[in-house]
């Protein structure tokens, strides 16, 4: 199982605009890619690629969240991830 | 041959073929227990599949509709085709179809349906912005209903061919998809003079009737002819009314051009302003001719957000908007959230009668600090730019409000300080409140609401929400005449000077309303910037003397009706134009 953390950058939280940008590069992975609050189990850890699950997550501005998956190329694909949830898309 | 009446909203007479709003979905039964209505070769799995091809249907429409979008309307749509085939979404309905599910196994339309209510609920629980996105889960639930159904998906139909397109009511999710390119008219069965199918008609310049009883029923495809200043629609139009719709469409682009200096046949002037909430509008409203902007809403800063926006965003935002009328007079409305435009951050929404809440100026009482800001940057904004920025606050109902506002202005900066007459105690009471203020307002879409205790939503009681309605006129008339008493008591003083009256509701961009309002002694008119050649041209026809009689006689008619009529009789340009 591999693991990361990653503090929102988002201004808004992780809705609206940058929930769909993460949620669509979770879905476009071949593996399942679970998110959860820094703190809170494992097993409340919610579906990566569900935007209705990201939003229900209500994770703001400044949050650390953590993101976990199983398999091959486990790695490379949350660092991927890291990067979106840590790039402040409103700014762009 | 067939005809309907309602309430026009739009001027404009067009010929095309009818397109139905399809009907709201209804709710699929839930499945009775020991019922035999589930055929046996329909299995757990080819139900689930068909949830599943169907939500990956309702996403690529939505993608593709996506794709033909720009800017706000754009992103909406891609969230809400991320939605469609959302994996939790589509995972929860399948669970529902299991005879284990608790409750029993349900139809895959039904487990749709409960599991896109649970998701929505769970959004309602959260609050302020995931709140308001409940309504596009449940746009979603019925997209893919629909899509399970074969029926129709909802929403504005799409077509190759220009159409009118005719509805119970449409909502403003609605409106934000409207093409106006393909819509050329809107009629509806239902809905009053200010409702969003009317405001959304007037902003675009789409002739519009509302409140007509009927129109729902005529089937796709049926050529109409409508009058959108008279109310009225007739099915097979005849040789005559062909030649009415070509006559309009000739007129209309004679009309479009506005001088940018209104004035009355005797040359009286009458500034025509421009009502605004974006620089974007603005620099529309520069072009079109608007001599000023008589109402900035500043809300539109301040909507779709979970908190209230810096000053340095608001200074930008306001400082567009100024930038497009150099030395010209621009009133901005400090922020008006509540009723139908809540806040997360400012308005409770849980308020049992949200028109009669907190909401407008009063909310300044539930978060102080907030008003203070916007007037901070509202004051920075006017000190970068060369606009002359008078400054008035939404819902003013006592004169004790109206100073405390003034001092709020003059803490700030801002020279001239005003109120929004919306609550029938401040037209009232006008001569107090204006000895307060330098300037007043009429917001008559509110007054409107509040005088005629009519919801301005509201289809049955689109007769009693007419600013037309002779109480309407009368409260115009005391709000003018307690400006100038105001002005006369406080004769010697420095604060001496005319306190004016001017409307920036819907009733301003009527032109023959307009000319009553004239008559009335308002002094300036401030509308949607397309309304603006069409209440100039009936304007020059008519000298200060004749509107004021036209004024004495809308006052004196018995009912909002025959005061239009009255006046309309009277101005026979009107006709001519098919105003």
């Amino acid at each position: 199982m591999s693991e990361r953390t990653a503090t929102i950058a988002s201004r808004v939280g992780l809705h609206a605009r940058p929930a769909a940008i993460f949620a669509e590069a979770a879905g476009d992975l071949d593996l399942e890619v679970t998110i959860a609050k820094a703190g809170e189990p494992a097993d409340d850890a919610m579906d990566a690629s569900s935007i209705l699950s990201l939003m229900s997550l209500g994770a703001s501005f400044g949050d650390v969240v953590v993101l976990r998956a199983e398999g091959a190329g486990a790695d490379e694909a949350l660092d991927k991830l890291v990067k979106i949830l840590e790039t402040d898309h409103d700014a762009e | 041959m067939q005809t309907f009446s309602g309430v026009g909203v739009a001027p404009g007479r067009v010929l095309g073929p009818v397109r139905q709003m399809p009907k709201p979905v209804q709710e699929p039964a839930p499945h009775a227990p020991g019922a035999a209505d589930i055929p046996a070769d329909v299995t757990v799995e080819s139900q689930g599949r068909r949830i599943k091809d169907a939500a990956k249907a309702v996403q690529a429409e939505l993608r593709a509709r996506a794709i033909g979008a720009s800017g706000e309307g754009k992103e909406v749509l891609e969230a809400t085709a991320l939605m469609a085939a959302d994996p939790m979404l589509v995972k929860s309905a399948i669970r529902l179809l299991s005879p284990e599910a608790p409750g029993g196994a349900r139809t895959a339309e039904r487990a749709v349906w409960e599991a896109a209510a649970t998701v929505a609920e769970s959004l309602k629980a959260l609050g302020g912005y995931m709140a308001e996105r409940v309504a596009d889960v449940l746009d979603v639930r019925a997209r893919i209903v629909s899509e399970l159904r074969g029926l129709p998906a909802p929403g504005i139909p799409a077509s190759d061919v220009p159409f009118i397109l005719a509805a119970e009511d449409l909502a403003p999710a609605d409106t934000a998809t409207l093409d106006p390119t393909k819509v050329i008219a809107l009629i509806t069965s239902s809905g009053g003079p200010q409702s969003h199918t009317a405001i959304l008609a007037r902003a675009l310049g789409l002739p519009a009737i509302v409140a007509a009883p009927g129109v729902d029923g005529l089937d796709d495809g049926t050529e109409i002819y409508l009058d959108g200043a008279a109310g009225t629609i007739t099915t097979e139009p005849g040789e005559d009314l062909r030649l009415a719709a070509k006559a309009w469409a000739t007129q209309a682009s004679t009309l479009a051009a506005f001088s940018g200096n209104n004035a009355l046949a005797d040359g009286f002037r009458v500034p025509l302003l421009a009502n605004v909430g974006t620089g974007a509008d603005a620099v529309k409203a520069a072009d079109a001719g608007a001599e000023g902007v008589g109402l900035l809403r500043t809300e539109f800063c301040f909507l779709d957000r979970d908190d209230e926006p810096s000053v340095e965003e608001q200074i930008a935002a306001y400082g567009a908007v100024f930038a497009a009328f150099p030395g010209k007079k621009v009133v901005v409305r400090t922020l008006d959230a509540g009723a139908d435009k809540p806040l997360p951050f400012l308005t409770n929404a849980d308020e049992p009668n949200p028109a009669l809440g907190v909401r407008g100026y009063r909310t300044d009482l539930t978060s102080p600090g907030v008003l203070e800001r916007q007037l901070e940057a509202i004051a920075a904004a006017e000190a970068a730019h060369q606009a002359e920025v008078w400054v008035m606050a939404p819902m003013i109902s006592t004169a004790d409000e109206a100073a405390r506002f003034a001092s709020l202005c003059s803490a700030a900066g801002l020279r001239t300080p005003g109120v929004m007459v919306e609550v029938p105690s401040a037209a009232l009471t006008a001569s107090t409140v204006l000895r307060e203020v330098s300037f007043a307002s009429l917001g008559t879409n509110d007054l409107t609401q509040y005088a005629m205790a009519a919801d301005r939503q509201l289809g049955p009681l689109a007769s009693l929400n007419d600013p037309w309605q002779p109480a309407v006129l009368q409260l115009v008339k005391l709000t003018v005449d307690g400006a100038a008493a105001a002005s006369t008591v406080l004769a010697g003083t420095a604060a001496a000077a005319t306190k004016p009256v001017g409307v920036c509701g819907e009733a301003a961009a009527d032109p023959a309303l307009a000319v009553v309002l004239v008559g009335l002694g308002v002094a300036t008119l401030s509308m949607s910037a397309r309304a603006l050649a069409a209440v100039s041209t009936v304007l020059a026809t008519v000298t200060v003397e004749q509107a004021r009689n036209l004024a004495v006689a809308a006052l004196a008619a018995p009912s909002a009706s025959a005061a239009r009529q009255t006046v309309r009789a009277q101005l026979p340009i009107l006709v001519e134009l098919g105003l």
